[in-house]
């Protein structure tokens, strides 16, 4: 195990990743930065834990993951309006006639992968991200950026696994419509 | 026969859970020829990627 100075420093040396971890999944600088604290000394008080584990980041990350759902619990404590949230699913009831065929059928998008290349694109992403409602964005990070089981985000959220369903396909229709319109709509695929 | 509607939550939904025979079959069965669909379910699928490579994205110091 390094010197406890020279573990220190390294540690201090993550705190811009872990803080922008932090972010994408709180969207709010300050909690960020307390879990972020939070996480920082919990490692060196266990710096012990650490011996014999080849990745620094991964270690944090790990922690981070964890404060980061004590924050979540924290706040879901809070008074909620379950039924604003639930009205969201008939939000895109508009997209299908009475039948529930697409009024107008989703196209396909030209080698998407290709946009993983692209700095530009992850900005697009992240404005679509903070476009969502503050819950489904939870829901929906909890999912996909902390990479969370749906029965832990019901657990979390104290909601039902029909409830978390909902704000999970609300957050994917949003997402790749806001996706489809500021990337890949008006783009044409072959300047790509 | 289940409409684009209910396809478009079991789509979503099939990025959380395990799906019952049934359902897959029944699944399968609406994306094999419903395009609308299928699109939408590789773009659920895309998502779960751009939302990991942004992750990694911030992983690396150089970009």
């Amino acid at each position: 195990m390094p010197p406890p100075t020279d573990f220190r420093a390294q540690i201090e040396g993550q705190r811009d990743y872990l803080l922008r971890f932090a972010t994408l999944q709180l969207r709010d600088a300050h909690a960020a930065e307390d879990v972020v604290q939070e996480t920082l000394l919990a490692a060196l008080t266990g710096a012990a834990s650490f011996a014999g584990r080849s990745n620094l980041r991964t270690w944090l990350t790990g922690i981070l993951k964890h404060k980061i759902v004590d924050a979540i619990r924290r706040s879901s404590r809070e008074p909620s309006r379950p039924q604003e949230e639930l009205e969201g699913l008939s939000e895109f009831d508009s997209l299908f006639d009475e039948r529930g065929h697409w009024r107008e059928r989703p196209s396909p998008w030209e080698s998407p992968e290709g946009a993983f290349e692209q700095q530009e694109f992850f900005t697009v992403l992240e404005g679509c991200l903070e476009g969502l409602p503050a819950k489904t964005a939870r829901a929906f990070m909890m999912r996909e950026h902390l990479g969370l089981a749906t029965e832990a985000i019901c657990k979390e959220l104290d909601i039902t696994p029909t409830h978390c369903w909902v704000l999970l396909y609300r957050a994917r229709m949003a997402l790749r419509q806001c996706l489809a319109t500021r990337w890949f709509g008006d783009k044409d695929p072959e300047a790509r | 026969m289940m409409s684009c509607k209910d396809v478009s939550r079991l789509v979503s939904q099939g990025q959380d859970r395990k799906f019952g025979f049934g359902e897959r079959i029944a699944l399968r069965l609406h994306l094999a020829i419903c395009a609308g669909c299928e699109n939408v379910e590789r773009q659920m699928a895309f998502l779960r990627e751009a939302l990991r490579k942004l992750g990694a994205e911030q992983n690396d110091p150089e970009r």
